[in-house]
């Protein structure tokens, strides 16, 4: 009995993650790409105007922040803290981003991916997984980011408040962000659905603890399957929503905002998966931590948003045509920078 | 005793997890201080074969692991 408590509320995030996703591109967000985290930051990001390629404020993200707020503040679980390496938090959260809009997607849309039928998504979850693996070499080798420490009322409510106040601004002065008029940015569900089901998953996620980087992770460091079941939820649920709707097409060409380079696939989630064990999780994980009160991923959240506005201002961003010779210099800079973060932080873990 | 606070997923596990794989103790004291590293030592514990008692202490959680 305890062990289905354990697992029920992980077993309902990934599926109702996975049905989300779908019912958002039905009803107008892009192919495979109901719901995806870099991308909707990356939306962000134009939206404020931080870049001009793609721009949209997507009130999924809103939603899952504030959902995440909510459901930890009714279950006692909001904690404001940070302090754990705050600026390699954020540079972190940069690289992570220029990895996934290398391979054009976070771990969410990854699997959400592979639920269409993309076969490239395959290529990108094996250099996930051998980025988790390279991560999980430093984190038992004593990496550590450091202790995050209590901190004030303030610090732990300005994530919420600044999501709270870019949605409400969205509404009442729509004029002054930045919209798509083609592309991506200009495909989404009507702001209402996008927000509720945003909020949905927020909560779930936030009760579940669902995140993609400690699904695997969990399983190799501690044969502890909860974090993947919900992985597998969303999979599932992905799967058969698109089986019902005539969406599945299993493929390596011709799939929506996606590129077939294998290589640069490979390593950009490779990229991925190494900078987000550092981290301690997924970017959708780092979302819903930052709803919680937790300003290290509030930060790292940031880092993203910045990290999209290098990926689109310099270039550095995949596009359906495949990835750019910026793009890939950014990646082995990535690489370089995550060695040599996972390198000087590792005598921290041993005290 | 383990202090385990302030440390992100998933090092309060790993610190336990090295604590039974040096010393092989009968009893493991750790202190945490969010639910979530709660959830995830219990679910340690149970499959290494220990038993599970929290107490909270004012914003922190006191685990005690004792072997099955």
């Amino acid at each position: 009995m305890k062990k289905i408590k354990d697992y029920i509320w992980i077993i309902i995030a990934g599926l109702i993650t996975g049905v989300a996703a779908i019912v958002l591109s039905a009803l107008g967000n892009p192919g495979n790409m109901g719901f995806c985290i870099a991308c909707f930051l990356r939306d962000i990001t134009g939206g404020i105007g931080l870049q001009s390629k793609i721009q949209y404020i997507r009130p999924e993200i809103i939603g899952l922040i504030l959902g995440s707020t909510i459901f930890a503040l009714i279950r006692k679980e909001f904690k404001p803290k940070g302090g754990s390496s705050p600026f390699l938090r954020f540079i972190l959260g940069n690289i992570v981003m220029i990895g996934s809009l290398m391979f054009l997607g976070c771990p969410l849309r990854m699997v959400i991916r592979l639920g269409g039928g993309d076969l490239n998504a395959i290529v990108g979850l094996v250099g996930f997984i051998f980025g988790i693996l390279v991560g999980i070499l430093f984190i038992k080798k004593g990496f550590s980011l450091g202790r995050a420490y209590k901190q004030t009322l303030a610090e732990g409510i300005a994530m919420p408040v600044v999501a709270l106040v870019l949605f409400v601004m969205t509404l009442v002065f729509p004029a002054l962000f930045f919209a798509s008029a083609e592309g991506p940015g200009s495909m989404h569900a009507p702001i209402i659905v996008s927000l509720v089901l945003g909020l949905v998953v927020g909560a779930l996620a936030q009760r579940s603890r669902l995140c993609f980087v400690g699904g695997v992770r969990d399983v190799v460091m501690f044969k502890d399957f909860k974090l993947i079941i919900g992985f597998v939820g969303v999979l599932v649920a992905v799967l058969i929503g698109n089986a019902i709707m005539g969406n599945v097409k299993f493929s390596f060409e011709g799939q929506a905002i996606a590129h077939t380079d294998g290589i640069w696939n490979f390593l950009g989630m490779t990229l991925v998966g190494w900078a987000s064990l550092l981290l301690g999780g997924c970017p959708l994980r780092q979302l819903i931590l930052s709803g919680e009160g937790n300003s290290d991923s509030a930060i790292t959240v940031v880092g993203m948003v910045f990290g999209a506005a290098l990926c689109h201002n310099f270039g550095l961003a995949s596009s359906g045509e495949g990835p750019t010779s910026n793009g890939m210099i950014a990646v082995v800079i990535g690489f370089v920078i995550v060695l040599l973060i996972s390198l000087l932080n590792l005598k921290r873990g041993k005290k | 005793m383990i202090d385990a606070r302030g440390l992100s997923c998933p090092l309060p596990v790993v610190l336990t997890q090295k604590e039974i794989k040096n010393n092989h103790p009968d009893k493991i004291e750790i202190v945490v201080d969010n639910q979530c590293a709660v959830e995830n030592i219990s679910r340690f514990a149970d499959n290494n074969s220990y038993s599970v008692e929290v107490k909270e202490n004012g914003e922190d959680f006191n685990i005690v692991l004792t072997k099955k």
